[in-house]
């Protein structure tokens, strides 16, 4: 399975992401200038975190007008799967692949630390691998990462099954708990959380390694059965 | 040219912990008058002069200025500005 990593100016957790796939994972990854970037020959796209040019107007709102991202959105469409983590959720948000918004967290600080999430929908190719309700430890590193939704779109979410992650102790103030949410079609995931970073022991938690290895299960069943 | 003065603020319902941190540091210096702080930007835009200027603004400010989910937009332009 060959990832796609999106490198904008200012990602930094590009080279996690990179290795989370390469290594930990043991498939084949390549970190993409957001320029040069041609996603069509990838099986999946990954949309690291960090301060995507300096988080300038709002985290993830210049990003979402790079040419990338209208590859993005063909990728998106056409089912491929894509995951944004922090700084990849917001310029999902931003650019409307994912309904929503990031504030500042209620507290307004900087906040990074390991966290517990709850699945809540363990039937998508992101989350199959995790048991329904299990709690799981992933680490957060975000400022803005207070989720907000109006109420008629939380409803749509909830009726569609699109949240996948919640906060067991919400750090931030997200709506309904939020930490991870997928679209409708259910091939794109938006989440805070960092599962790249959480991806052997020595990290402090191995939980979020089974997300990657989700994604190339069903990867391998979708390939086996178009063969 | 034209100048666009462009105000963005956050929806009213949408939490601002920003001006909630203002308005309590307000009350702190004594400035118990203040009930509630809310924290906006403030652009300015040249404009070249062009007749449909207020459409462009508009898709500007839905487009990539605001954020529709959690910001309202307001603005003005002046007219005649000589650069």
């Amino acid at each position: 399975m060959k990832f796609a990593v999106i490198v904008f100016p200012g990602s930094n957790c590009d080279r996690d992401m990179y290795f989370a796939a390469k290594d930990a994972l043991g498939e084949e990854a390549d970190l993409v200038w957001y320029q040069d970037a041609d996603l069509s020959t990838y099986d999946a796209i990954l949309l690291p975190g960090g301060f995507s040019y300096g988080d300038y107007l709002r985290s993830g709102a210049i990003a979402s007008t790079s040419h990338v991202v209208a590859q993005l959105k063909e990728q998106a469409a056409k089912g491929t799967p894509i995951l944004g983590v922090c700084n990849g959720f917001q310029i999902l948000l931003e650019s409307g692949l994912l309904p929503g918004a990031m504030l500042r967290n209620k507290k307004l600080k900087f906040m990074c630390h390991q966290e517990k999430l709850v699945v809540q929908n363990n039937k998508t190719i992101f989350s199959s691998l995790y048991a329904e309700k299990e709690d799981i430890t992933v680490p957060i590193a975000h400022g803005e990462g207070n989720y907000y939704c109006d109420e008629q779109t939380l409803q749509q979410l909830r009726a569609n099954d699109q949240i996948i992650f919640t906060y067991k102790e919400n750090p931030n103030g997200s709506v309904a708990d939020i930490a991870g949410i997928v679209n409708e079609q259910g091939n794109v995931l938006g989440m805070m959380p960092h599962p790249e970073r959480a991806v052997d022991k020595w990290l402090g938690s191995e939980d979020g390694l089974r997300l990657f290895q989700s994604l190339l299960n069903n990867w391998r069943e979708s390939y086996v059965a178009g063969a | 040219m034209k100048k666009v003065k462009i105000y963005i603020t956050l929806k009213e319902g949408v939490l601002d912990p920003q001006g909630k941190a203002v308005q309590t540091s307000l009350n702190t210096l004594g400035f118990n008058e203040v009930q509630e702080a809310r924290v906006g930007k403030y652009m300015e835009l040249l404009v070249e002069d062009n007749a449909d200027v207020e459409a462009k603004i508009e898709e500007m400010c839905s487009k990539l200025l605001a954020n529709p989910v959690i910001e309202d937009y307001s603005y003005t332009i002046e007219e005649g500005i000589l650069q």
